[in-house]
């Protein structure tokens, strides 16, 4: 279904805000009533196209952030300053405003629950959406593909997604089917064991998996993250097409 | 029959040298599938191969020794952002293809890295695209597609392979690595064609 989802032609439709939750004091996200939405791939984008009452319209594409789900989608938005999109959808709309999409796009960052290879999810900041579509698709499907998430943020504060992602792991955890990894760049929790830093090369071996579990490899999050990461990744010998890429940068939207 | 979306006012106006649907952008965002491959000058080769099976091959330094063009234009990338007078030196690829014998309607683009794309021949000829190595007056980086990109401005920059290694010039038109998951096989971005069925 998500595969023809792909192929067919990409009509714009008319996305109803159900609800909005906080994620962060920067992040929300808002569950959209889309009454033709067909499903979608976890991983995959929508475009997004704002009209103001002038009849000026910009758009964007942002990742899907839930399972997939005939006429639902969910965005979580991180409000990027300076953004002309984002602080629309990350803080102004309300239950019952409206705006376009299309969708899905993108068939290539993409995880299927029949994949049964070990799973490596490396988020920067915002760039834990797409990866959470994988690990609520995971969950909902009853895949048992292994999956290990490591998930660099500036500090706690900034976790999106934190009480599900323990909620998760903990159902989980008996068969450490899946393992969470944080790693805080500007600050710590109280406790926290080594001091705030980027993720290096000992902790992604460490958190990830050996290159001999030919693991598939997702890595999201700014440029300068995914470049360091990736290149880290092919340097501890995870073959290159093994490891899928998004990237965004300040002007990038949620890509 | 677009929606109007409360409350939202916008910051930019229609702006004529940006496509529809793009917005502007001062930095140069990077945008690849996969991790950045490293290729280093002295093994890099670029080959182009004819619909009859003819090869020709440039070395780094064949590749200098070509004329080169400055030239200045508007990137378009499908996700939405535009850059607009971008300074690019590179070789034309009129200049590249001179002795090329072929008969061919269409190439298919080969990047380091295993990344392909499609284009019409007519597309790269008469002084619209280039053997690109130089952004801004310096080496192109590798996250930009260093050390040699194909530039075609006027398609939406994922035609613009990164890290090129081969052209192959076919009768057939062979879609290429986005062309076949969802996007455009043409990408004309004053058009908007961004996905199939645009």
């Amino acid at each position: 279904m998500a595969r023809a989802a792909v192929l067919g032609r990409l009509t714009w439709q008319v996305a109803t805000v159900e609800s909005a939750r906080t994620e962060t004091a920067t992040a929300r996200t808002l569950a959209l009533d889309v009454p033709d939405w067909p499903g979608h791939l976890p991983g995959q984008h929508v475009d997004v196209r704002l009209t103001a009452a002038d009849g000026y319209s910009t758009q964007r594409s942002y990742s899907i952030a839930n399972a997939s789900e005939p006429g639902r989608v969910e965005l979580t938005v991180q409000r990027v300053a300076d953004g002309e999109v984002s602080p629309y959808l990350a803080e102004l709309a309300e239950p019952g405003d409206q705006f376009e999409l299309r969708g899905p796009i993108g068939g290539y960052f993409t995880w299927s629950p029949v994949e049964p290879a070990p799973v490596l999810l490396v988020a920067g900041g915002s760039g834990i959406v797409p990866l959470m579509a994988m690990i609520r698709t995971r969950s909902v499907t009853g895949s048992r593909a292994p999956f290990r998430l490591i998930y660099s943020s500036r500090g706690p504060d900034d976790v999106i997604y934190a009480t599900e992602l323990d909620r998760l792991a903990a159902a989980d955890g008996a068969a450490g089917e899946l393992e969470i990894s944080y790693v805080y760049t500007r600050s710590i929790p109280a406790g926290w064991p080594s001091p705030p830093g980027r993720l290096d090369s000992t902790a992604l071996a460490v958190a990830g998996w050996p290159p001999d579990r030919e693991p598939l490899a997702f890595v999201c999050g700014p440029t300068g993250f995914v470049e360091a990461v990736s290149g880290l990744l092919v340097e501890q010998g995870h073959a290159p097409n093994r490891i899928k890429t998004e990237r965004f940068g300040p002007t990038g939207g949620a890509r | 029959m677009s929606v109007i979306s409360r409350g939202f006012t916008g910051r930019g106006r229609s702006d004529p040298s940006l496509p529809p649907g793009q917005y502007l952008t001062e930095d140069f965002p990077v945008l690849s599938a996969g991790p950045t491959p490293r290729v280093d000058t002295d093994r890099w080769e670029l080959t182009v191969i004819t619909e009859a099976g003819a090869r020709y091959s440039w070395s780094w330094s064949d590749l200098l020794a070509l004329p080169a063009e400055s030239v200045t234009v508007d990137l378009h990338c499908v996700t939405k952002w535009s850059k607009l007078g971008t300074h690019w030196a590179g070789v034309s690829v009129d200049t590249l293809l001179a002795e090329v014998e072929t008969a061919a309607d269409f190439v298919l683009v080969r990047s380091y890295g295993g990344y392909t794309t499609n284009l019409p021949l007519a597309d790269l000829l008469d002084g619209q695209a280039w053997i690109a190595y130089r952004y801004d007056g310096e080496p192109l980086e590798p996250e930009h597609g260093g050390p040699v990109r194909l530039l075609v401005p006027h398609l939406y920059l994922w035609k613009s392979a990164k890290w090129l290694r081969a052209i192959e010039l076919r009768h057939d038109d062979e879609p290429g690595f986005w062309e076949s998951l969802g996007y455009h096989n043409y990408g004309d971005p004053w058009l908007e064609q961004r996905y199939w069925g645009d």
